[in-house]
């Protein structure tokens, strides 16, 4: 089995295929959406967790490309600036899943993207700008 | 006694003085007792940084031709209203100052992305900034119009004055009520959904010296990244707080006014906040050397964080509407510990305050002080409510 957590961007000529239901149906994937922006006419995008068989994963990523979606790594859509950051840890009160946190040793405010589900709590609650959402 | 703060002074000028940091000497005094400890340490170096809202700076501009007397007109920096009400050619700028045209909290939770720190900060690393004054004319002083760019060598005098830092302990906040609220602690989401603390603990200035027996007016200080004094107790100075046993004040206590030449600071310790739903704010670095004059300073200074106690605050209605709460106290250290307790409650904390930026504060004052480019002074009276040690 393998996990992966990327973000895919839909054409707006996409927005009336059930691409999620392609990817549960034809490619036995467990589909977890953990954000989505879809609006008519726009471009759609969403934030999601899909695990399956490798093979299938990777066919499933055949398949989003040859439909035109647009799969971006999760670390791309979080940045947080270091050269901003004071390390006040303010941040870190309010993430979900623990993406920002402490650690304990240096007291450093540390980011591991892979945790990240965009969820944005943490942008107002930085008082330096030192974290930025692409998304 | 166990020195003075010449003998300090004359073990810098040789290169033989020791330093430790308020986080070392915890260890210190575990390992090898407080005697030993005291004997061997000269100085005790203290560190904090966050958002400091009593801070701003005053300056004094160089005349135009014909000259113009702000006094009595209206000045801004970067479209920030500066104070004018002063001489001809002296200012002073807020922290917490905006534009005019700022939303404010109009759209709500507003941004506030500019003010009158972000002027410091910009002047501080070296950017000019417009300033614009629109006053009456007088026969002495015939100009109504001035407008020019200014960088910080381009002031005659730029002085940063803070009416009240370095808060000796302060709340824990928290949020009982039912919505998300935006406040100078931060972000508190509903229903304890986290507790927000704003200090350094073990390493806070006022904590290491919690009687004030070496701090007073006129103690020589880090501040901003150059050098400052005490000038005065900083407002809302409590006196004669309620102690425990160490001696730590249980409520927000002691404060400082500090003054600084401008000229000498870095942007790396003097920051302009955006506290989303709140303000402007500046946040400011600022290190206090303690000397060991006693075995009883250093028994202080070794305080740890397991020692330092909070009081718990609601930020929705208790501190809003000025009520006393009961929500119980938290220590430096469970708080460091990312949760602590609230009526059985588990809370996540996030903190206000860097201590890894007050962690370097301490040690970059360890090493002025190790090499000579930092001299103790020797307070010229002490805060209300403190006798100082004489030495």
């Amino acid at each position: 089995m393998a996990k992966k957590k990327v973000v895919l961007s839909f054409p707006p000529s996409l927005i009336e295929e059930p691409v999620t239901y392609r990817l549960i149906r034809d490619f036995d994937l467990q589909v977890n959406i953990l954000r989505a922006t879809v609006r008519p006419r726009e471009k759609g995008r969403m934030v999601v967790e899909m695990e399956g068989e490798k093979s299938n994963l990777e066919k499933a990523f055949d398949y989003l490309e040859e439909r035109g979606v647009q799969v971006d790594a999760m670390v791309q859509e979080l940045r947080v600036h270091s050269e901003r950051c004071v390390h006040c840890t303010a941040c870190t009160a309010v993430c979900p899943t623990n993406a920002l946190s402490v650690d304990p040793a240096s007291t450093e405010m540390v980011y591991e993207p892979t945790k990240c589900i965009l969820c944005e709590a943490c942008i107002p609650t930085c008082s330096y700008g030192a974290i930025e959402s692409q998304f | 006694m166990l020195r003075t703060i010449e003998e300090i002074n004359a073990k810098i000028k040789s290169g033989k003085v020791v330093v430790a940091t308020a986080e070392e000497v915890v260890g210190l005094v575990k390992d090898r007792g407080l005697k030993e400890a005291a004997a061997k340490v000269d100085v005790v170096t203290t560190g904090t940084f966050g958002p400091m809202c009593s801070s701003g700076a005053y300056f004094n501009i160089k005349q135009s031709t014909p000259k113009i007397k702000c006094g009595g007109g209206r000045v801004t920096l970067n479209e920030v209203p500066a104070y004018a009400g002063w001489a001809a050619a002296d200012l002073c700028l807020g922290g917490t100052a905006i534009p005019d045209e700022d939303p404010r909290n109009a759209v709500y939770p507003g941004l506030f992305k500019y003010g009158g720190a972000h002027v410091i900060e910009d002047l501080v690393a070296g950017k000019k900034v417009s300033l614009l004054a629109r006053t009456y004319g007088t026969d002495c002083y015939p100009r109504k119009e001035y407008r020019t760019e200014l960088s910080l060598a381009d002031f005659n005098d730029a002085v940063l004055f803070n009416p009240r830092n370095s808060y000796q302990l302060y709340n824990v906040a928290v949020n009982l009520g039912e919505r998300t609220i935006y406040t100078y602690m931060g972000v508190l989401r509903p229903r304890l959904g986290n507790a927000n603390f704003a200090t350094c603990g073990a390493l806070s200035p006022l904590l290491n010296d919690p009687r004030l027996r070496t701090v007073g007016i006129g103690t020589r200080l880090f501040l901003g990244g150059g050098q400052g004094y005490v000038v005065w107790p900083g407002t809302q100075h409590v006196a004669n707080p309620s102690r425990d046993e160490r001696g730590l004040p249980l409520s927000p206590s002691a404060t400082l006014a500090l003054i600084g030449d401008l000229k000498t600071m870095s942007p790396r310790y003097l920051r302009g906040a955006s506290v989303t739903g709140y303000g402007v704010s500046l946040a400011v670095g600022l290190g206090l050397p303690i000397p060991v004059l006693s075995q009883e300073v250093m028994a202080a200074a070794a305080v740890s964080d397991a020692d330092i106690t909070f009081p718990v605050v609601d930020y929705s209605e208790a501190y809003p509407l000025g009520r006393s709460g009961n929500l119980g106290r938290a220590s430096m250290a469970q708080l460091m510990s990312g949760q602590i307790e609230i009526d059985g409650k588990k809370v996540p904390t996030g903190c206000m305050a860097s201590r890894v930026m007050g962690r370097e504060i301490a040690l970059e004052l360890k090493r002025r002080i190790e090499q000579a480019e930092f001299f103790l002074t020797k307070a010229v009276a002490p805060l209300p409510g403190a006798t100082l040690l004489e030495d």
